[in-house]
């Protein structure tokens, strides 16, 4: 009798806390999550950040113009290009330069394929989050063809620093256009192999399908973007609504589902990646002749006043924010990173769901922490 | 909607008790036969609005009306404004404050919202994140890095540095002797 008393008891349904993290696989850096759960139920999702935050808004308050493009791509590695790119054209437009079109179709190609890249390694880690190892292996080996075709034509494989303000650090290595070429018609045979090898598995569906929904409505209001937003069915893509650089120039859909659970989001994903390839292979063949840059002060001094831009990064809308008061450095410079609104609707998807589900909701919000710690 | 139909609505929501009196003022003048004295032109409405030096158009709202502005901005369907895409701390030098950029997604229009205080002391603004739920976030960043409190907040605490982390980073005049590298 004794003995089925303390039985019972010890079923008792109580809350508790668990950390996840910082050094957790599925957190993919050093994010701290604080979980509150009942059983295994979640009943609260509180991330704690900073831990490699290295205040780069106030080192760009010190900086060059030229300098801070540097430390963008330090934000989130995996669209470096784009972060560059974003800085570049905010000083642009606030220069009222005008850019030589073979510039603007060799940055759009370079940000798609790094789209491609960020989308690879993403796909790659979703499914080893789900528990499907091999996936790591083949999004890593098609990311390291693009990786090859970046080190040749700028010496980085990671933190590019292609994109000056004014242009390109260089113009493409003679090689380029052929490898781009090679690798478009490869990476073609091999998004059907992702999608039979992950996407139609079933245990893989049963994992995703209904879990982490997110409504348009929450979408819009937790202001996520990218892939995230649009597999809510909200068309947030900046590349439609402001296309810069040489986007106005191509037709590509964009990818929406209007599920809103992680399987959406997925799926937005493994179509952005056949998008970015109609983009790149419409380009390929028509990079303009002329200058890869044009000349610039050696210090530049932007006019009084405030500029913004946005820009399409592989997980969503990053803002620049300068004010600016007619000096050489920025009065005060704002990033304003996809991955940081991302996070703050992931509470919202967690609760009611288990751990296991976390895992997988978080592996398709595709957070990068230094875009989120900055 | 245009920036000069956006400026005209917003700027009807908060009339200027001041202008109707300037005008009873030059009519009396007139009155009496003389020449009505010319006087700068008194904003119609509280708000402040202007578009030199930034792409977007810019208001400016005192911190007592901002909750108020921002409910109107969200909810009225011909602004709807439901996208916060960015919010960021500024400090001014004398003032500190908070720059709030919207976007409609319905209409695709944008508009920028300011609002400041010269009390670097105790500097507090009604919160908008049960306006827009990502301004929970984005608010305790600017409360992190800038000390701005936000009034009506559920969870205001440090979000990148540890509690007690002392003085606030990103303003002008924090100084650090070790962290902070001056050229």
């Amino acid at each position: 009798m004794q003995e089925t008393t303390t039985l019972n008891n010890s079923f008792k349904s109580e809350e508790y806390f668990i950390n996840m993290g910082p050094q957790h696989p599925a957190t993919h850096g050093v994010l701290r999550l604080l979980l509150t759960i009942d059983g295994e139920i979640i009943k609260k999702v509180e991330p704690d950040l900073g831990y490699i935050h290295r205040s780069i808004e106030k080192m760009c308050e010190r900086d060059s113009y030229q300098q801070i493009v540097h430390l963008t791509d330090r934000m989130d590695y995996l669209s470096s290009h784009i972060n560059n790119e974003a800085v570049c054209l905010t000083v642009e437009n606030a220069l009222q330069l005008e850019i030589p079109d073979r510039v603007k179709v060799v940055r759009t190609i370079i940000g798609e394929l790094t789209r491609i890249a960020s989308h690879c390694l993403w796909w790659g880690v979703m499914g080893m989050d789900v528990g499907a190892l091999t996936t790591f292996f083949y999004g890593f080996r098609d990311r390291e063809m693009i990786n090859d075709i970046f080190e040749e034509t700028c010496g980085a494989r990671l933190t590019m620093n292609y994109n000056v303000p004014g242009g390109l650090m260089w113009d493409i290595h003679p090689n380029f256009i052929n490898r781009v070429k090679n690798f478009v018609a490869h990476f073609k045979t091999k998004i059907p192999e992702y999608d039979r090898l992950l996407t139609e598995n079933i245990i893989f569906q049963k994992r995703t399908k209904g879990v982490g929904v997110l409504s348009k409505e929450d979408a819009i209001s937790f202001g996520v973007s990218g892939p995230v937003g649009r597999g809510s069915g909200y068309s947030c893509d900046v590349r439609k609504y402001h296309p810069y650089s040489a986007l106005d120039k191509v037709t590509f859909n964009e990818a929406l589902e209007t599920d809103g659970d992680t399987f959406a989001r997925y799926n937005v994903r493994i179509k952005e990646l056949w998008e970015s390839l109609s983009i790149v292979e419409q380009l390929i063949d028509n990079i303009p002749d002329g200058e890869y840059r044009v000349k610039t002060n050696a210090v530049i001094k932007l006019p009084k006043g405030e500029f913004y831009q946005k820009v399409e990064t592989a997980r969503g809308e990053l803002g620049v924010y300068i004010i600016s008061t007619g000096t050489k450095n920025p009065y005060r410079l704002k990033f304003r990173s996809p991955g940081f609104s991302n996070l703050s609707a992931l509470n919202h998807m967690a609760v009611g769901g288990k751990i296991g589900d976390l895992v997988a909701t978080m592996a398709t919000l595709d957070l990068v922490i230094p875009d989120i710690d900055r | 909607m245009t920036n000069e139909a956006l400026q005209i609505l917003i700027g009807s929501w908060f009339p200027n008790p001041e202008a109707d009196k300037v005008v009873d003022q030059v009519e009396v003048l007139a009155d009496d036969g003389e020449d009505p004295v010319p006087q700068d032109p008194v904003n119609p409405s509280l708000l402040e609005f202007a578009e030199e030096g930034s792409q977007f158009l810019n208001v400016e709202v005192s911190p007592d009306h901002l909750h108020e502005l921002m409910s109107k901005l969200k909810a009225n369907t011909e602004t709807s404004f439901d996208y916060l895409f960015c919010l960021s701390g500024v400090d001014w030098g004398t003032e500190l404050g908070i720059v709030y950029h919207l976007e409609s997604t319905a209409h695709r229009h944008n508009i920028v919202v300011k609002v400041k205080t010269e009390d670097r002391e105790n500097p507090t603004f009604d919160s908008v994140w049960d306006i827009w739920r990502t301004a929970e976030f984005h608010e305790r960043e600017v409360f992190d890095f800038f000390g701005i409190k936000f009034n009506n907040h559920p969870n205001l605490k440090r979000l990148f540095l540890t509690p007690e982390w002392d003085g606030f980073p990103l303003r002008k005049d924090y100084e650090d002797a070790i962290n902070m590298v001056v050229k």
